[in-house]
């Protein structure tokens, strides 16, 4: 598997010690290099001093979900050398710092040790510098055993201080300490290492937080409320980021407001009300705070009130593996609150998608009258993918709904703010202070006839809610249809999935091609369900529903909301939190494949 | 039948504000609430003073949460569009409304459990955030739509309707306003019409967190001769600090009063408050001589009322968070999304 352009190296490092940076930029280098990369995070809920690991997959065929199997260790700390000696695929390498030099219980494996701390003790006096600058020796070291471009690895510790020579400098001494050092006292390169190819041209390496932030300032949302809580701080921060460099007149006026509401409650009520007059709003959070918001959202659904709530999902259930990621809010998401309510849900597969199906989920919303959920997770959100560059077409109009200004309302007769005058569920709605004397409603939570006056007449309550009934079926021709990815004409074998699944897929599509079984895949990107899947299913003999969770959850939705048989639908289930693998999927597609279907192909 | 539309009927001679409307202009629905409740009261302290400072109907809107209390903006200004949310959510669905479109006057209505139990956390964020609305809590010390329970207002000597004692302290939303940064905050009771009225029209002119906690009295649980949120017993503990008077802008009349009892405010939008002090100990411009009275006063079983606190230096979110004078919901999508050309140096960053 590994050679050339396709490895996997692993940084084990202390958290909160300056080697998130380092790291970064090693990914970035690689990946500058025109080598297609992943990154991965696997950090601890802790600021600083738990351990912490940075996983870079280098893969010139361009598959970018994760690989299981380190080829190379950067083994910094020493908490966790027993399980970053074992991570190592034989044949591999574990460098590691040999100023405490150890001797390592593994006799296939290379082991190159180099004295970093000694050496930077008599380079540096400042310790807060020492331990900054000791991540770039290892940088350093790393980028010559792989054969990295210097003028590269230069060109991006530039960027990443801001060209700032004061930074630079120092960070290059470090490098050049690393390197110098690999050189004389390695056989460099490793049969794994870099060349120049061209997968990652002019693809950009983001992460899906930074571009659903963007995609949020890109859709017109003007109202965000939101409460820190990882994995989805880093999107708020992003769109305010972004609002501040694209959205603040010449007068220094801002086009937008942010506000860090007081828990996840206040923050979805601040989105509904803002949604309620009109503005495009929104707020992000994560497993705990849907659970909070789940009220909100009842009355969002019932009130029809637009606004889009990114989940950013993490490992549950309660507080869970905050740092981690899972698939696990599907239902949650589907009928978050009591009574009878369903939500409009997007699935981004990667940052890519979290800018584009912003403007659809604020669409959507408006459209709809209802709020939308983005379901995005850790994987996606925090970690650096390579995508396409984002586009954006000027001559794509937003869809801002049925709203009635005064001179709709002049004109219209019989106005009534829960009135399906067309036919597709979607009444028409009027914002507070358009019309003297027109088109104000009471919005409520509270049984409502067409007119929004409260009822308790149990024949209008049923009429209502067959009504938005009804606006569901309309969404489930709005929602962005699935991708179908064919595994060869006559494929027997389906596969759905969904989100930051997709990668792992597609690989492990490849792989099996190779063991002659063909498998068609169909990604959901929408819910409620368009046609296409339950016509997806019905066109297979048996269908794998692959999904980061225990409980099979889309596979409840798909039996619940597309109608497909149980006995049909095959779960493969991966829930320990790390993102997905191509050869997870295949073991467990292979292993779930019913063993009289194995023997008659 | 839930909702009564109200007979339009009006009588000829009515008296018309700038805008031509009447006050029947500015009614509702026919209220649901118990015969005699406070809330109604307060209801019709509303709907005049909003007609009397001319208020346009249509340029309010009215947010509530859950309760008796909260049901009362379906009874006035029906031209307004209204948000009964959920319990103890109002501030934050206000907070929302208002950054997008700060034109709009928000007046949100609010009860004792809805704001002191259940909405205690959003209504102290709200104070902080000094939004700029009109915050009424209808306080009845108890919980009406479920029969009677206490609510976290209920003074502690004060017993249920069936004599049961409240064994807790009470919450003084005032005191709680005044701490939190609030910068207009008033006290009245709904038998007082006369003194709740200008309070109305001063705390919606107010440019910031304006919290009125007007005492209204539960008709049906909490109105015994015991109960100290009863009419008897707030009629006869009611220690009014001072007299307000709201005069707009237009209607300015500077006259000579003597020095020491009256102080006229000027209001940012250049109406004035005129207060007419009628305790020398205290100073509403100064938030300790303000919880002062207030608890000294309580201290003595009386509930002082009027225009406790005021700051002259008004704030609202939208200075603190730099949002533009227009509002964000009437901004053109054109000027909102940067476009394509702003892609490339934002792509650039990522490569």
């Amino acid at each position: 598997m590994s050679g050339v352009n396709d490895f996997v190296v692993r940084f084990a490092t202390v958290n909160g010690s300056g080697s998130a940076s380092a790291n970064s930029i090693f990914a970035k280098t690689v990946f500058r290099m025109g080598v297609p990369v992943s990154a991965k995070n696997i950090f601890p809920s802790n600021i600083q001093g738990l351990p912490t690991w940075y996983e870079v997959r280098a893969s010139e065929a361009g598959w970018v979900g994760r690989r299981e199997g380190v080829d190379l260790m950067v083994a910094m700390n020493a908490q966790t050398y027993e399980e970053d000696l074992a991570a190592v695929v034989p044949g591999g390498w574990l460098f590691y710092d040999s100023s405490m030099p150890r001797i390592w219980p593994r006799q296939d494996i290379t082991v190159l040790g180099m004295p970093i701390a000694e050496i930077c003790a008599k380079k540096w006096r400042d310790p807060r510098q020492r331990q900054l600058l000791k991540n770039m020796v290892y940088v350093g070291a790393v980028s010559t055993l792989l054969q990295i471009d210097l003028d590269v690895l230069e060109g991006v510790i530039s960027d990443q201080f801001g060209g700032r020579a004061k930074l630079i400098g120092p960070n290059m001494e470090a490098v050049a300490l690393g390197r110098d050092y690999a050189a004389e006292h390695f056989d460099c390169p490793l049969p794994i290492h870099t060349r120049r190819a061209s997968g990652a041209e002019g693809k950009i390496l983001v992460t899906g937080n930074e571009a659903a932030g963007l995609g949020a300032v890109y859709a017109g949302a003007t109202v965000c409320a939101w409460y820190p809580i990882t994995p989805s701080t880093s999107l708020v921060e992003a769109f305010e980021s972004f609002c501040n460099k694209l959205r603040v007149t010449a007068d220094g006026e801002k086009l937008f407001g942010v506000v860090q509401a007081e828990d996840e409650l206040a923050a979805i009520g601040v989105a509904l009300g803002a949604g309620w007059n009109g503005a495009r709003a929104f707020t992000a959070t994560s497993g705990p705070g849907v659970s909070l918001m789940s009220e909100f959202l009842g009355l969002g659904y019932f009130a029809e009130i637009p606004m889009v709530l990114y989940n950013v999902a993490r490992g549950g259930p309660s507080t869970g593996m905050p740092t981690r990621t899972q698939q696990s809010d599907i239902l949650a998401c589907a009928y978050a609150s009591h009574g009878d309510t369903k939500h409009v849900l997007l699935f981004p597969a990667d940052p890519g998608e979290c800018f584009s199906m912003s403007a659809d989920a604020f669409d959507l919303a408006e459209r709809l009258q209802t709020p939308v959920i983005v379901v995005s997770d850790l994987d996606i959100g925090m970690n650096s993918w390579m995508v396409d560059p984002f586009e954006w077409d000027d001559a794509r109009t937003f869809d801002r709904g049925k709203v009635l200004d005064a001179e709709a309302l002049d004109r219209a007769e019989n106005f009534g703010r829960y009135r399906d005058v067309d036919g597709d569920g979607i009444p028409f709605r009027t914002l507070p202070g358009t019309h003297p004397d027109k088109g104000a409603f009471f919005t409520r939570g509270t049984s409502h006839d067409e007119a929004a006056r409260y009822t308790e007449d149990g024949t209008v309550h049923a009429r209502v809610l067959d009504r938005i009934a009804r606006k569901f079926e309309t969404a489930a021709t709005l929602v962005p249809k699935a991708e179908i990815v064919s595994g060869g004409a006559g494929a027997k074998d389906g596969l759905i999935c969904f989100g930051s699944s997709r990668p792992a897929v597609l690989e492990a599509m490849d792989k099996l091609a190779s063991d002659g079984i063909r498998v068609d895949m169909l990604r959901i990107r929408g819910f409620p369900f368009g046609d296409e899947v339950a016509a997806f299913c019905a066109a297979h003999e048996r269908v794998f529903v692959v999904e980061q969770n225990r409980d099979a959850q889309m596979r409840s939705l798909l039996i619940l909301e597309a109608g497909v048989a149980a006995e049909k639908l095959i779960p493969v289930l991966g829930y320990d939190g790390m993102p997905l693998t191509a050869e997870f999927v295949r073991k467990h597609l292979l292993k779930a494949r019913p063993t009289a279907a194995v023997a008659a192909e | 039948m839930s909702y009564i539309a109200k007979p339009i009927a009006r009588h000829p001679k009515l008296k018309r504000n700038a805008l031509g409307l009447t006050h029947r202009d500015y009614e509702g629905a026919m209220s649901t609430l118990c015969a005699g409740c406070g809330h109604d009261s307060i209801t019709a302290a509303l709907i005049e003073a909003c007609c009397e400072i001319d208020l346009p109907p249509h340029r309010i809107a009215k947010i509530s949460g859950i309760g008796c209390s909260s049901k009362a903006p379906t009874y006035f200004i029906k031209q307004a569009h209204g948000f009964n949310s959920v319990h103890g959510r109002m501030p934050s669905v206000a907070t929302g409304a208002n950054l997008a479109n700060r034109d709009l006057i928000y007046l949100g209505v609010s009860g004792d459990g809805d704001t002191a139990s259940i909405g205690l956390g959003q209504f102290a964020h709200a104070v902080r955030r000094k939004l700029n609305m009109v915050y009424i809590v209808m306080n009845n010390g108890c919980y009406g739509l479920t029969k009677g329970q206490f609510s976290a207002t209920n003074d502690r000597a004060s017993p249920s309707k069936k004599g049961a004692p409240n064994p807790f302290d009470p919450i003084d939303l005032c005191q709680l306003a005044i701490t939190l940064g609030a910068g207009f905050v008033a006290r009245s009771f709904s038998g007082d019409k006369a003194q709740l009225k200008p309070l109305i029209k001063a705390a919606i002119h107010y440019n910031g967190f304006a919290l009125l906690d007007v005492i209204s009295p539960c008709v049906t649980f909490n109105n015994h001769a015991a109960s100290t949120k009863g009419y008897e017993y707030v009629r006869a503990h009611n220690e009014a600090l001072d007299r307000v008077d709201f005069v707009p802008l237009e209607n300015e009349i500077r006259a000579e009063l003597a020095a020491g009892e009256t102080r006229d405010v000027l209001l940012h939008d250049g109406s004035t408050l005129r207060l007419n002090r009628l305790d020398a100990d205290h100073d509403p411009e100064d938030a300790d001589s303000a919880l002062t009275a207030i608890r000294s006063r309580a201290a003595r079983g009386e509930v002082a009322t009027g225009l406790l606190y005021l700051d002259p230096a008004e704030q609202d979110l939208h200075a603190t968070l730099g949002t533009t004078a227009r509002p964000l919901n009437a901004m053109p999508m054109s000027e909102l999304c940067p476009g394509a050309d702003k892609l490339a140096a934002i792509n650039a960053k990522f490569q």
